[in-house]
């Protein structure tokens, strides 16, 4: 696996700024990274939810989500939103597949084997990325212009703001089903009590499923829209979805806002940190943020240590 | 008048909003088989992990032999001479019936990560120990010869009986029993009951959860009677049987006989 | 000890014995077979840890690399002596497992599994850093070979040093494993609750052998160093982690004979697949996989079951 790569492509540019344009700009760039963050940590709360698993290969669907865009536009030219339409299909379809094929089957094993069979998953989707785009990194030209905003003395691509912009609609979307539809009640209702759920006739068997492929188009969405910024590459998974577990437990797993409010938070943590600090250990600064809430207060910020200590895995 | 081995000053335990324990004093003697009773969620079962350090306290004291038990670790306590059996049977799924007996030989010996592994001469010598006593409380129970058998492939009964003979290794002076005849026949409840009095005559204080009223007015020096996490009576089975609150709240409104 | 596992290692220790002259001296299987003890060095003692105990460790190579690293460092840029530097990997393995073992290990399923992860992914950071020392990326080279009154140890004896140090941890683990401490760890294993009710201090039997399997990955760490002369980063990084795990996992976590058969299954994997490179993250997926959803206790019980249907098939017939 390749060393870190820094996200932040400004140093030049930093000895001439201010300080507080500085801070604007990693602000700005801790809250595009923050975004698929939260992302992440939304496809895993999802999936933990309906099922009480952690799905180690959260960070593989980011990762097919740009990789299958660059395949559909820069290589068979497919315009952009029939590109974005067929991709988060394709991932979703992987992510159903991925629950029928290896998680439906265990779904009685032992947690160690459920571990392992998403860890399984994960390698096997890195492999099959490996195989058909190699180990280089892919770049989506970006959504509009390539033209820097300057904004407060910070450099901005255009870029950024389709990153907030869409992470904004799919979680107004999201929480729209799961509030304001049958469905998405339905899967709540599952990750309260499935035995209940059952009894009024929900299928948990096919919630468990919708989790899955939900979880999928969310992180294809996060893959697709970052891929401009920082390019894509087979590997990209494991940190990635590191970093939205970190997310996911500081926001107190389970809530689905707080592992969004999280996310930024800790873009912008590492954003901060990488800029001001070094940007070599910026990768370690999420797995710390992650290590020191589970240490020390596992449900996080926002979830009560009761509700934590009644949650099973 | 034997001395108390167990007393319980004050005890109360909330969970959030919810009073699972309220104000509970009582006390045994040592020698004795006291039996608690009350309908489901009376906290019994609370009570037990109360007294064995898995919850803590919200208030009150226990004591064991006039040591104070509040905060002290589960290991601890069973360290100091309080076993136990489980509800819902907790034996060790990936052992044999004399395997698990012999883990209750575990606070009695001492050969640690460096002796156990170079094979020192004490170490072989704690094991002999450990399998001989540990057979003789199977033989006490009635499972020698089930001894090399998976702990899970028992019955249901000779798993309750095991669960038991492992608590007994551990040579507690005080071993609780939390349903002991929970899915046990007739038969296997009137073996059960001559069971707790030898375990008694050994010397071993007991209390007990259940819900098998034959079997707590049969054996019972003592009874206990919880209801919504208080005491509402506690004497001789005579006595609780024929006390009207006690009629009221667990055998029902009309006066019955147990 | 059972004498099932004194013949298994009366066996092993002759094939080890022979196996130079069987190859006729050629380095290329020799070498496998060093790296194939110093595997089964990192999955016995991950084997005591998921297998008996029952905890997850997803980022054992971080152990692996502190061995490593501190033997490659502080021979290489402090001159030490090799036999000082193992101890000093041992030593700071031992401190990094118990201080971060502590708070660990009290989590339960997932996030100790996650945890695990994350600071093997801080280690594997932290050898990619601090380059003066480690040489970063590119890694570290020019690691001593290790010397034996003046001669350097080639392949055959350096073999006969890893398998020897193998042996003896075998009797060590096998001695452990069979005895009251290892009844312990089965019984947290088994129950944690039960195990607290019986006298046994869970907690703390879960950080000892947590800080054992770290020794144990310490000084295959150290083993390897010495024999490749030559270490990055990329050997002790997520993969090698999940490559151990899948070892004892998929051998037979319970015990720690199917540890050793994983490891010997996926340390001859790689030279199969050597032909296949850009197949080869698939190809460990897929194989994972598949025995993940067909032989889920394992390849040495599946083997056993096939074992004890044979034998009844032969007892049947007339």
């Amino acid at each position: 696996m390749k060393p870190p790569r820094s996200f932040v492509h400004v140093r030049e540019n930093s000895l001439k700024m201010s300080l507080t344009s500085q801070i604007i700009q990693f602000l700005f760039s801790g809250l595009n990274v923050g975004s698929i963050y939260a992302l992440v940590a939304l496809g895993f709360t999802m999936i933990y939810n309906a099922t009480s698993i952690i799905n180690l290969a959260q960070g593989e669907f980011v990762m097919l989500g740009g990789l299958i865009m660059v395949f559909l536009t820069v290589f068979l030219q497919i315009p952009m939103y029939l590109g974005l339409i067929l991709t988060v299909a394709a991932v979703t379809l992987l992510g159903a597949f991925f629950e029928r094929l290896a998680i439906h089957p265990l779904r009685n094993a032992s947690l160690l084997t459920l571990i392992i069979v998403t860890l399984a998953g994960s390698i096997l989707f890195r492999g099959i990325a490996m195989f058909l785009w190699g180990k280089d990194p892919y770049a989506l030209p970006p959504f509009s212009s390539s033209k820097p905003l300057h904004l407060w003395g910070a450099t901005l691509q255009p870029q950024f703001f389709w990153v907030l912009g869409i992470t904004g609609l799919v979680l107004l979307g999201v929480w729209f089903f799961f509030n304001r539809t049958l469905i998405g009640k339905a899967m709540t209702a599952c990750s309260f009590n499935s035995t209940a759920a059952r009894l009024v006739g929900i299928n948990v068997r096919k919630m468990v499923l919708f989790s899955f492929s939900l979880s999928a188009a969310v992180g294809a969405i996060a893959g697709i829209i970052i891929t401009p910024i920082t390019l894509m590459e087979y590997d990209r998974g494991p940190l990635l979805a590191l970093k939205g577990f970190a997310a996911a437990v500081l926001g107190g797993l389970g809530s689905g806002g707080g592992a969004i409010v999280a996310g930024f938070l800790i873009g912008i943590l590492e954003s901060l940190g990488a800029g001001l600090v070094s940007s070599g250990y910026k990768d370690a600064i999420a797995l710390l943020v992650m290590l020191i809430v589970l240490w020390v207060k596992p449900s996080g910020l926002f979830g009560s240590a009761e509700e934590s200590e009644l949650k099973k895995f | 008048m034997s001395e108390e081995i167990l007393s319980v000053e004050n005890l109360q335990k909330s969970f959030g909003g919810i009073r699972a324990i309220d104000s509970l004093n009582f006390c045994i003697p040592q020698g004795q088989v006291k039996s608690v009773i009350g309908p489901n969620g009376a906290g019994k079962t609370t009570l037990f992990n109360l007294i064995t350090g898995v919850f803590l306290p919200s208030q009150g004291t226990i004591r064991f032999s006039g040591q104070i038990l509040n905060g002290l670790k589960p290991y601890r306590i069973a360290r100091l001479g309080i076993s136990r059996t489980f509800q819902n049977l907790q034996l060790f799924s990936n052992m044999t019936a004399l395997e698990n007996v012999m883990v209750g030989k575990h606070p009695l010996t001492s050969a640690g990560l460096l002796s156990t592994g170079l094979r020192l001469t004490r170490m072989r010598k704690e094991e002999k120990y450990i399998r001989e006593k540990a057979l003789e409380e199977l033989s006490f129970m009635g499972l020698e010869t089930k001894a090399e058998l998976e702990a899970l492939s028992l019955p249901l009964g000779e798993q309750k009986r095991l669960e038991i003979a492992r608590a007994l290794a551990t040579s507690p002076k005080l071993l609780l029993l939390d349903e002991p005849a929970a899915g046990l026949n007739i038969r296997e409840t009137e073996k059960l009951s001559q069971t707790i009095l030898k375990i008694r005559d050994r010397g071993v204080t007991v209390l007990l959860v259940e819900h098998d009223m034959s079997l707590v007015m049969g054996i019972s020096d003592e009874i206990l009677v919880l209801n919504y996490g208080r005491m509402i009576a506690e004497g001789r089975p005579r006595e609780v049987q024929r006390n009207p609150e006690v009629i009221g709240a667990y055998l029902g409104e009309e006066a019955g006989n147990a | 000890m059972k004498r099932k596992d004194s013949y298994a290692l009366l066996v092993m220790a002759v094939l080890i014995a022979i196996f130079p002259w069987i190859v006729a001296g050629n380095e290329y299987f020799i070498s496998i077979v060093v790296f194939l003890g110093i595997n089964s060095i990192i999955t016995m003692g991950l084997c005591l840890l998921m297998g008996y105990a029952g905890q997850i460790s997803l980022g054992h190579a971080a152990f692996y690399g502190i061995g490593a690293y501190s033997s490659g460092i502080l021979t290489t840029h402090y001159s030490f002596s090799p036999v000082m530097a193992f101890f000093l990997g041992i030593f700071f393995s031992a401190l990094v497992a118990y201080l971060v073992g502590k708070p660990t290990l009290r989590l339960k399923g997932h996030y100790m599994a996650v945890a695990t992860l994350g600071f093997g992914e801080i280690f594997f950071i932290a050898f990619n850093e601090l380059t003066p020392w480690t040489g970063g990326p590119s890694g570290l080279s020019g690691i001593p070979a290790l010397r034996f009154f003046g001669k350097t140890l080639e392949e055959t004896a350096y073999l006969y040093l890893v398998w020897g140090f193998v042996i003896l941890l075998l009797i060590f683990s096998l001695n452990m494993v069979n005895s009251r401490v290892g009844r312990a760890l089965r019984a947290v294993h088994g129950s944690e609750l039960a195990a607290n009710a019986m006298g046994v201090d869970a907690a703390r039997y879960k950080v000892q052998v947590f800080v054992l399997s770290a020794v144990y990955a310490s000084m295959a760490g150290s083993l390897y160093a010495h024999f490749v002369t030559f270490i990055s980063p990329s050997s002790f990084g997520l993969m090698p982690s999940i490559m151990f795990l899948m070892m004892v996992v998929v051998g037979g976590a319970g015990t720690i004979w199917g540890a050793l058969l994983g490891t010997a299954v996926f340390t001859s994997l790689p030279e199969y697949l050597r032909g296949l490179e850009d197949y080869e993250v698939l190809a460990y997926g897929g194989i994972l996989m598949f025995i993940l959803l067909f032989m889920p206790q394992g390849i040495l019980q599946r083997m056993q079951n096939l074992l004890n249907q044979m034998k009844q098939r032969v007892e049947k017939s007339p």
